[in-house]
């Protein structure tokens, strides 16, 4: 359900160092989009951190590359190669460990769950509605994940409405973007002098009653509605409309998933930065002497041969099959599962695979629906 | 075995050695190794016992003359699990790459007597000639890995072939992709993992040395190289450098890198 609203509290821009002053004194810590290795990712602030600014992207199939510009603005970029993903359903992680007493025992414990609060600043309408799935997949139901929800306990998500999406970005077609609707704290609308701020929970609305804002004018609500309306126009690509599991179904023969598996290399990229794949794998690792064991979880991915071996039958041999069982599942059979797609419209399948398969042109042309 | 030690030897055929250095680099983990097995051979380290009969065999090195192809057989039959570790066992390192080049002249080139030098025609990985039980890939394999395959072994479970792609672990320790960002013409897509991401994770292209991993794609990523300035010979050197005799990584397929449209 959409939080109530009260638009109408404007933050300038040389206050923005106060909304970080405020989290730190609500007992956040704050991380935040900064430039590292050629790619935008998230990265815990030090107390004198400020936000970068001026950051530009631009992003293809296969490429993505950072540029500067002497740009005011602090989110004048779309995304990097991590969404929430990796601070709620981490890459690898110990679930429990098991040691041997002086007695012979076997000892299990759990570890330690203790997560320090921290917001998260700069969260897009995509990653919002890719957590909304991951909520889903790993809190629904008799079993919730403990590890998962420790972490989705501890945060706070200031987003921000997408005012540069990518050439890689089709989120309107997926009905996730480029605005918010729910699931943030503080939701951002940035302008060159500021950002019309506005709260989405209780605890958002406690961090801005402690901002200095000022109202908000009938230009800057202008703006940002302008603004919002651009982002979604000047988006090119699209997933084809509705439920697409019966014509995906349908065409499990299709000859274009064997085209496809000509180029895909089954490295697991697409599926990495997918903010909504949720595939692990679970293992074991003990010490010579087999007296401590952890039990790993880590992330991986329908394009490894372990991920269909069973009792010495590997059932997706083929890339085919494989970049098959991704798509048919994510576009397909979500829809089943979760009452929706699995795509949320980041477009990060696109940009981060090494030789720019795109997964828009791709289902397209499997469900008969290539323009 | 009950009431006994596992019994381990550690051989080597032609290599740099570099791979033995794994088991050294334990450290006081080394302490806790010999209290589970009997090293009963392992030159490098000490003990020599080339003919004894083993529970598990760690083989180094490629097969190079016509003695070594004696000696593998030899420590076949002396051994019930033979494990190679290291690209020249697994995929014949950097002297198979004689077998693509002029040998005679490579010879005649190095050595003052090139007429006492006897060499079998190619260069090959053990598996080749004898049944291999576990192949531990790397140029050169690390602790880690070592470490995993001995526990597994010693308490007989099959240990885990560490076969997927280095994009994986690269992802998994959010390395940002140097060939996305960059145009670095990485190996990853096509390397299996072990290494721990190393070379990524400062910032450089992966260059193959952990060889091939199941289910690779060399046409479509040769292709691509193709658009990132790699004309077909590049790229084929950096598919054969360490593993050319690995099928998936053979000048060959790497002949047949198809330029991209």
């Amino acid at each position: 359900m959409e939080a109530p609203r009260s638009v109408n509290s404007f933050l300038p821009r040389k206050a923005l160092d106060a909304l970080l002053s405020a989290l730190r004194d609500g007992g956040y810590d704050c991380a935040a989009p900064v430039v590292r290795d050629g790619a935008v990712v998230y990265t815990r602030l030090q107390a004198q951190d400020r936000l970068p600014h001026g950051i530009s992207i631009q992003q293809a199939p296969g490429r993505y590359r950072v540029g500067f510009t002497d740009s005011p603005r602090n989110f004048s970029w779309a995304n990097g190669p991590q969404a929430l993903k990796p601070f709620v359903f981490t890459a690898h992680e110990t679930l429990w460990s098991a040691r041997r007493d002086p007695d012979g025992n076997l000892c299990f414990t759990e570890p330690d769950r203790n997560v320090d609060p921290v917001a998260i600043i700069g969260v897009r309408s995509c990653d919002l509605a890719a957590l909304a799935l991951q909520d889903r997949h790993f809190l629904d139901g008799a079993c919730a994940d403990p590890h998962y929800q420790a972490r989705r306990a501890s945060l706070f998500l200031v987003a921000v409405n997408c005012s540069h999406p990518s050439d890689t970005c089709f989120c309107v077609s997926t009905g996730d973007g480029p605005a918010a609707s729910d699931g943030y704290d503080l939701l951002l609308d940035e302008l060159d002098d500021g950002f019309v701020i506005q709260a989405g929970s209780p605890e958002g609305q406690k961090i801005l009653d402690r901002l200095p804002v000022v109202s908000t004018t009938d230009r800057q609500l202008q703006d940002i509605n302008r603004q919002n309306r651009h982002a979604a126009e000047c988006q090119t690509r699209r997933l084809p409309p509705g439920n697409l599991e019966p014509a995906l179904f349908a065409n499990l023969d299709h000859p274009h998933w064997q085209t496809v598996a000509e180029r895909c290399l089954s490295c697991g990229n697409c599926t990495s930065v997918c903010p909504t794949c949720f595939c692990y794998r679970e293992l074991d690792q003990g010490t010579l002497d087999s007296d401590h064991s952890e039990h790993i979880r880590e992330w991986d991915s329908c394009f490894t041969q372990g991920h269909s071996y069973i009792h010495g039958v590997t059932i997706r041999a083929g890339t085919d099959l494989r970049y098959r069982q991704w798509l048919a599942h994510k576009l397909g059979s979500w829809h089943s599962q979760y009452g929706r797609s699995g795509c949320v419209g980041c477009g990060r399948c696109i940009s981060w695979c090494p030789v720019g398969i795109d997964l828009t042109e791709e289902v397209a042309t499997i469900v008969g629906a290539a323009s | 075995m009950a009431g006994e030690k596992t019994r381990v030897a550690v051989h080597k055929f032609s290599s740099c050695d570099g791979c033995q250095l794994a088991f050294l680099n334990m450290g006081e983990a080394l302490l806790t190794l010999f209290e589970q097995v009997d090293i009963v051979h392992f030159a490098e380290a000490g003990p020599v016992d080339p003919t004894a009969v083993v529970d598990i065999s760690f083989v180094e090195g490629s097969l190079s003359t016509a003695a070594d192809l004696q000696r593998i057989r030899a420590i076949r039959a002396n051994s019930g699990f033979l494990v190679t570790i290291g690209a020249c066992a697994t995929a014949g390192g950097l002297q198979a790459l004689r077998n693509v080049a002029d040998q005679d002249d490579w010879v005649a080139s190095v050595y003052a007597t090139p007429d006492t030098i006897s060499l079998l025609d190619k260069v090959t990985p053990i598996n080749a000639q004898v049944k291999v039980d576990l192949e531990i890939h790397g140029c050169p394999v690390n602790t880690r890995q070592l470490t995993a395959a001995l526990r597994s072994l010693l308490a007989g479970v099959t240990p885990v072939d560490e076969q997927d792609k280095l994009c994986l672990e690269c992802k998994r320790r959010h390395h940002v992709c140097v060939m996305v960002t960059q145009g670095m013409p990485c190996m990853g897509p096509v390397t299996r993992t072990g290494c721990g991401a190393l070379c990524p994770g400062v910032g450089r292209d992966c260059y193959g040395c952990y060889g091939a991993a199941e289910n690779v794609n060399v046409s479509s990523l040769g292709g691509h190289f193709s658009t990132l300035q790699l004309d077909p010979a590049q790229t084929s050197h950096r598919l054969v450098s360490f593993n050319s005799a690995d099928p998936a990584f053979s000048p060959g397929l790497a002949a047949g890198v198809k330029q991209n449209d």
